[in-house]
């Protein structure tokens, strides 16, 4: 439920808590870092552009981590990444999320065996939120996962740590299959 | 004898005519000919010579392999040795195409450096170095091209096993 969702009284007065107000404006704006690693960047960049037009969400990607909120991990990280992704990651100003797009940042993917060269999960260097499977993820799936770092931001506040953000978060989360199963009796009815 | 070159397709007796005019000037320094009707190839023995054939090659009218299309390195733990394969072609004259492959010791072993002879081969033969590490002799600068440069062993080798952390961050799954 979006703020301005809410009904406004007719002098344009809207009551709400600061907390609201920081959140709805935190995630109404999430500025992602543009930049990519391998093939999910060729879909993320799919997503940024007009046919799933992100920046509907206010999701428009920066070109400096200094002005970022966001960093997408779109693609596959190298030994000789990682330690450049941790230095752009500590060059993000806080609060700062992590989404880890695709197989290959989420656990090394179809390099997990023989990718000598291959990070076998970005979370082995840097904190990640989101994770968002996939090889490549559709845009469709990448733009679920931003809404689930938004519904993150929601779940924060004065007070409440990152840990208690995701947990109570975790405590929301619904069970896909039930959507799943719906979903494709709805299509096959 | 006859029947077998008969048996050859033209491209393949295209590189035995190519393969017969280096062997007429350098002899025993190169093995016989393969007609491997995927890619012929020669060996070359001496791999001291290996330099002079690649000017040749590249300078005799006749031959005028101008284009190196690849150089891959080759690992053979059997043989106790490493080894590249270097693949051939005409650009603008002939039509003709062969494979050379040199061949030295598995362990401190080295091959001498053809980088002077087809600039191609600088950034091929790193590469062969950084996977299998075998010394290009002579070589401007031989240094890893695509893992990280204190990165442990070469990865292409048959008995390679990747090292356990690299800077503090574990490797393997």
């Amino acid at each position: 439920m979006g703020l301005l969702d809410a009904r406004v009284s007719n002098r344009n007065v809207l009551v709400t808590s600061v907390d609201n107000v920081m959140n709805w404006a935190r995630l109404s704006s999430l500025w992602p870092m543009g930049f990519g690693l391998a093939c999910c960047a060729i879909e993320m960049m799919a997503t940024n552009a007009s046919n799933y037009d992100l920046e509907r969400f206010g999701i428009f990607p920066r070109s400096s981590p200094r002005q970022s909120d966001l960093m997408i991990v779109a693609g596959t990280v190298t030994m000789k990444m990682a330690e450049r992704v941790v230095t752009l990651y500590e060059q993000m100003p806080e609060p700062r999320y992590v989404l880890s797009m695709g197989s290959c940042s989420n656990c090394g993917g179809p390099y997990w065996q023989h990718g000598y060269h291959v990070l076998k999960g970005v979370d082995r260097v840097i904190p990640v939120d989101v994770y968002v499977p996939g090889c490549p993820p559709r845009p469709e799936a990448l733009i679920g996962g931003l809404m689930k770092i938004q519904e993150l931001i929601r779940m924060e506040g004065l007070g409440i740590s990152r840990q208690e953000a995701l947990k109570k978060l975790a405590e929301k989360s619904v069970d896909p299959q039930q959507v799943i199963d719906q979903a494709r009796k709805a299509a096959t009815a | 004898m006859e029947e077998a070159a008969n048996q050859m397709s033209q491209t393949v007796k295209e590189s035995k005519a190519a393969y017969d005019i280096v062997r007429e000037r350098f002899g025993n320094a190169v093995s016989e000919f393969d007609a491997n009707p995927t890619m012929p190839f020669f060996e070359v023995l001496d791999a001291s010579r290996w330099v002079d054939i690649a000017l040749y090659m590249r300078d005799n009218s006749l031959l005028q392999f101008n284009y190196l299309a690849c150089l891959s390195g080759v690992d053979y733990p059997e043989e106790q040795k490493l080894g590249i394969v270097c693949n051939f072609e005409c650009i603008g004259k002939y039509t003709h195409r062969i494979a050379v492959k040199v061949k030295c010791q598995r362990d401190g072993g080295s091959i001498p450096s053809v980088s002077c002879v087809w600039h191609t081969a600088n950034w091929h033969e790193r590469e062969a170095y950084d996977m299998y590490g075998m010394v290009f002799e002579g070589h401007p600068e031989l240094r890893r091209i695509l893992c990280p440069e204190d990165w442990t062993g070469f990865p292409l080798r048959k008995d390679y096993q990747v090292q356990e952390t690299y800077h503090g961050i574990k490797v393997p799954y």
